[in-house]
């Protein structure tokens, strides 16, 4: 690749087939209770 | 969809459906943010008179390379994770997995952006009794289903001001445990002017987490987080939290400001914060209505935007801070599943007030008519369930149409209605922040792993257009 260097691929993707098992913290109670951000959180099953 | 961005000097694409993430060179960056997908087999002659700067066989090679990355799922992917238009299905079963509980709507401190009308959430002042926290506990135990982890914050007001519940709410919940195949994880989120040494032993031995409410420097926490007396609280407060971090070996645990319209150089505050010892460190803008005089407002998001670049500049690198919001897991972390319905208010995790009643998160409290029920009668309503449960990237209007809807998953409800009056309607300003956040975080991971041209970090302009410096 002379332009482009991925730094992450299709992890969406691949975590649509074995996700929603509901069991990893919720976003708000995780650190602030004023904040969304979901990407900074743990998936219980990895 | 693909967003292309610069941040601390790179140049940046972020694949949203799959989400896959690139660093460009300029040239790359420059043909990307002129491409809307999906990309055809060659490069359009339009394309390449508008960048005229360029080799038109070498923007010829480029597209090839674009192309491979589509042909992969890398670029411009199809969003097929869900029928958009049947979003509104998503199952409604409202499996109830966390709770806020706020043992003490009572505080010892007089914070003047206090979203709790200075701790009684304007209920009036009241301690939670065991027998409701017992309550509370037995109901989220019935209503967690399948569910294993439970998570309770203990939250107030000031939950130190209601210890005893706090104790004996713990060692009930851990009580049930076994019999019925749940593990309770507790956290604690408190302003520090009550801890001592034995509350600090429990709390360290007893809460996977604890937030500890610091503003930052001296003078801007003690103007916004003054005692009842007026007095500031910084130096009461700050020699406890460190000596609980200090017990906490590998415990989580946040240090966690809030940020006002008087401190938009609040990178000053995170830098402060990390200088008194506490590693992970948290600090957020003020939330409110237009007129709360406290909170960020679109004319102010130019200077926060660069402070946020500023700060990730100063913070790349540094092993001794991790800023919660700079906290991007892209390879591992939450399924998209997860990500579709972020913050789970009103279905996976409610509030419970001193008196057992039910709200969709604490940010509700008070507002009477979002109250779903109490844990003395098992009342949940499931219509105002229902309305939060069907709030969704999809749903949400704004998230439709947004590159950073998977790493944000829908905002607040809570911010949605002070600002625009309705839980669909998303707070733009704060969408603004969330998204440059995400910049910058997404801009620290290309640099950590080496990637990109060699930058100029000391950029703090917000778009690349600007200037020209660094060509």
């Amino acid at each position: 690749m002379k332009h482009i260097q991925t730094l992450n691929g299709a992890t969406l993707k691949a975590s649509a087939a074995k996700g929603g098992c509901g069991e990893c913290q919720t976003s708000c109670q995780s650190a602030c209770k004023t904040s969304c951000t979901v990407a900074n959180q743990k998936c219980e099953n990895q | 969809m693909v967003h292309t961005f610069t941040a601390l000097g790179q140049y940046l694409a972020a694949d949203v459906n799959s989400g896959a993430v690139h660093v460009l060179d300029r040239m790359g960056y420059d043909l990307l943010s002129k491409v809307e997908g999906p990309m055809g087999e060659k490069c359009p002659q339009e394309l390449k008179d508008q960048l005229p700067q360029y080799d038109p066989k070498e923007l010829d090679e480029l597209w090839e390379e674009l192309r491979g990355l589509q042909e992969q799922g890398l670029l411009f992917s199809s969003d097929d994770y869900i029928d958009a238009d049947k979003a509104m299905a998503l199952p409604r079963q409202a499996v109830v997995k966390a709770l806020c509980l706020h043992v003490s709507h009572d505080c010892n401190l007089r914070c003047k952006y206090c979203f709790a009308s200075t701790g009684d959430f304007g209920t009036g002042r009241k301690i939670m009794s065991f027998e409701t926290a017992k309550r509370a506990i037995d109901w989220v135990v019935q209503k967690s289903g399948k569910r294993r982890n439970i998570e309770v914050d203990f939250f107030g007001g000031e939950p130190l001001m209601a210890m005893d519940t706090v104790k004996k709410t713990v060692e009930y919940a851990r009580s049930l445990e076994k019999e019925h195949d749940k593990v309770f994880r507790f956290t604690i989120t408190t302003n520090g002017v009550l801890l001592n040494d034995e509350n600090i032993e429990y709390i360290n031995r007893e809460m996977s987490n604890v937030v500890l409410s610091l503003d930052g420097r001296p003078s801007v926490n003690d103007h916004m987080r003054p005692t009842v007396n007026g007095k500031g609280s910084y130096d009461v407060i700050v020699p406890k939290f460190q000596k609980l971090v200090a017990g906490r070996g590998t415990k989580d645990y946040y240090a966690r400001g809030t940020f006002t319209r008087e401190n938009l150089d609040f990178g000053e505050d995170v830098k402060h914060l990390a200088s008194l010892g506490f590693r992970s460190v948290s600090v957020e803008p003020a939330s409110g209505p237009l007129d709360d005089p406290f909170a960020i407002k679109e004319e102010d998001l130019s200077q926060v935007k660069a402070e946020y670049e500023k700060l990730a500049g100063e913070l790349l690198g540094r092993k001794d801070v991790n800023f919660f919001h700079f906290n991007v897991d892209l390879k591992q972390g939450p399924c998209v599943i997860k990500r579709l319905r972020g913050c789970g208010a009103g279905c996976e995790y409610v509030a419970i007030t001193p008196d057992g009643d039910i709200y969709p998160c604490h940010q509700f409290v008070g507002k009477e008519e979002y109250r779903m029920g109490s844990v003395y009668d098992g009342s949940f309503d499931m219509e105002i369930s229902g309305k939060f449960a069907d709030q969704n990237i999809y749903t949400r209007p704004a998230c439709r149409q947004c590159w950073a809807r998977f790493y944000c998953s829908g905002g607040c409800s809570a911010s949605n209605l002070l600002v625009n009056g309705d839980i669909s309607q998303s707070n733009e300003v704060a969408c603004e922040m969330e998204r440059k956040r995400l910049e910058c975080a997404i801009a620290m991971k290309a640099i950590a792993a080496g990637m990109g041209e060699t930058g100029n970090t000391e950029c703090n302009n917000t778009d690349c257009n600007q200037c020209g410096d660094c060509q």
